[in-house]
């Protein structure tokens, strides 16, 4: 408690050490909220890990590359699609999900009557997703790793790589799950809406397949959307490099895919903006 | 003095339908005001425009000196809105809930402190999700003010709570009034805005019909009195005196309105007295009430006034 109070005009609510204060308060409260819900808790760590593991069940055989070249198992072949889809889902699916619901019952609007400024709102929501997402992602690894022989890269510049993807990915599908929220009319239909774009950019980004499986004109529909790269990405960091040829007609192309993430972001950091609603009560 | 709110020819169209239709108010500094008036006759619609929750359709609005259209965060700092019904923080306990509020705020007042005043120190550590509703309202109340505002708005701040939860909340509210705060309230309860409220307004159908103080509200101080009694006992049947006043009788019961009751009254005695009687038999003197005069003008304007479909 400060021992004199400031006169409103020195109160600066967006300064920036204030605004990193709050960011981190709202986290903190986020994550504590969503750890007091053990259902929640569980069902958001448990279909990654159903997801790697029936994967690596079914799918047990082997992907043959060119003569010569080592084979790829389906456990090690999937560990980037599961990635990609565990981040989509603590991020864009998660958030649009609990947004809408704060939204319609009136939570955000009691925010929103606060001098909490906007963007610490939406930091404890990317903050919580990004907590969720590694958990998912260490999951993940230490399920395949443990259980299905799947192996990490050596390679630094492949750890550096997917610590990029990891952080673009989080923060670009948050935002876009923020963004998203503007088409939730209610809170009982918040799941089916959201649902859909992300199951169907799921199959043709090529999280649940080959992607030299998904024909050419989806892969142009699947290309406009950051989870292709993602994908992308992730396979440069798990799998070896013949599986570009295949996959991806030839490189890896990992600045592009860098690139594409970077635009992604700043896009979805504008879409946030400008379709996010404090209030859905609000008529203007 | 500036006005702490001040509203002009406000008005509030949702298509076809005038739901608020020129509403003009001052409130002063460091008043209490509350605005009454029937379910969807605009009395939310007027307090959100003045929270910032809604655009007007028209006139003039400032709220400590601020358009709440154009409220920004420094004004946000300095008002305490205690909303009817709004999403909660069902996983955190009472004292996490308003600390967390308290970070928001530039000068905030002792979350625990708060949790105390309003009557939750028993209650700080359960989660929110198992109080009562009287319970939540009252961590609703302790989250608008921890801020520590100028201006507190109170949506039915006691609607869901026991006669002693009223009564907690009541001084709470005085003790903010005690400071100097500025308070707005929407109730149903007469007897609480009679209680707290210096003045009072009635909005029926979009309108401000009447602004006044509890007593004088409506011409309630000019009002008659009623004295009332029963012609039992040695008084049945028995002609009454000659009083001046208007008198009616009912079922037996005796009602006269007048201007002087204390004459009538007096009439009323020697008149008894000299029929064996000593006791004027359930004698009552009375002045209407806040709340008949606030029915009669609900009355008054019921019939085929527009009514606005979401306010609640």
């Amino acid at each position: 408690m400060t021992a004199l109070p400031a006169s409103p005009a020195e109160f600066r609510p967006n300064a920036p050490g204030r605004l990193i204060r709050l960011s981190l308060e709202r986290t903190r409260i986020e994550i504590k909220t969503f750890f007091r819900a053990p259902d929640q808790v569980f069902f958001t760590f448990l279909l990654p890990v159903l997801f790697v593991v029936i994967f690596s069940t079914i799918f047990s055989g082997e992907i043959e590359g060119p003569p010569g070249v080592e084979k790829v198992e389906f456990s090690q072949y999937f560990v980037p699609g599961m990635i990609a889809s565990g981040i989509v889902s603590a991020t864009f699916a998660s958030l649009a999900m609990t947004i809408a619901v704060e939204q319609h019952d009136g939570l955000l609007r009691r925010l929103s009557g606060t001098p909490l400024p906007r963007s610490a709102y939406f930091a404890g929501k990317v903050g919580l997703a990004l907590f969720t997402a590694f958990v998912i992602v260490v999951l993940i690894l230490a399920i395949g790793v443990v259980f299905y022989d799947v192996s990490l890269p050596t390679d630094p510049k492949k750890w550096a790589v997917l610590a990029a993807v990891f952080l673009l990915g989080v923060a670009t599908c948050s935002l876009l799950g923020i963004a998203y929220t503007r088409l939730i009319r209610s809170s009982s239909s918040a799941a089916a809406i959201v649902q859909p774009p992300y199951l169907v950019l799921q199959f043709i980004s090529g999280v649940f397949l080959q992607y030299s499986q998904v024909p050419p004109f989806l892969k142009v529909v699947a290309a406009a959307f950051p989870l292709k790269w993602m994908v992308q990405g992730l396979r440069y960091v798990f799998l070896p490099d013949w599986v570009a040829v295949d996959d991806y007609g030839g490189e890896w192309q990992v600045e592009r895919v860098l690139l594409v993430l970077g635009i992604w972001l700043a896009v979805s950091f504008v879409l946030a903006r400008v379709f996010f609603r404090w209030n859905r009560g609000y008529t203007g | 003095m500036t006005p702490a709110l001040s509203a002009r020819g406000v008005r509030k169209r949702y298509g076809d339908l005038e739901a608020l239709r020129g509403v003009d108010l001052e409130i002063e500094p460091g008043e209490v005001f509350a605005l009454l008036g029937p379910n969807g006759a605009g009395k939310t619609t007027f307090v959100e425009i003045l929270e910032g929750f809604r655009a007007r359709s028209g006139g003039e609005a400032t709220v400590l000196g601020v358009d709440p259209e154009r409220g920004d965060l420094v004004w946000r700092s300095q008002l305490g809105i205690v909303l009817q019904s709004a999403g909660f923080f069902e996983q955190l306990t009472p004292d996490e809930a308003v600390a967390h509020f308290a970070t928001f705020y530039p000068n905030p007042l002792d979350p625990r402190r708060v949790v105390d005043m309003v009557g939750l120190a028993d209650k700080r550590s359960s989660r929110c999700k198992d109080l009562s509703g009287g319970q939540k309202r009252r961590v609703d109340l302790a989250m608008g003010i921890v801020g520590d505002p100028e201006l507190i708005f109170l949506d039915e701040p006691t609607t869901g709570l026991d006669p002693q939860g009223r009564r907690q909340m009541w001084e709470v509210v005085r003790e903010f009034t005690r400071l100097g705060k500025t308070i707005v309230l929407t109730t149903h309860y007469l007897d609480e805005a009679e209680q707290l409220a210096d003045r009072v307004g009635v909005i029926i159908a979009g309108q401000l019909v009447e602004v006044g103080t509890p007593r004088g509200i409506g011409g309630r101080e000019r009002a008659l009195a009623r004295v009332t009694f029963a012609l039992t006992g040695n008084l049945a049947g028995r002609p009454l005196p000659e009083t001046g006043a208007d008198t009616a009788t009912r079922d037996g019961r005796v009602t006269i309105t007048t201007a002087t009751p204390t004459a009538v009254v007096a009439v009323l005695a020697r008149w008894a007295e000299a029929n064996g009687e000593p006791e004027l038999p359930a004698l009552a003197v009375s002045r209407p009430s806040l709340e008949d005069i606030y029915l009669a003008m609900v009355e008054a304007a019921d019939g085929g006034e527009g009514r606005e479909g979401d306010d609640a």
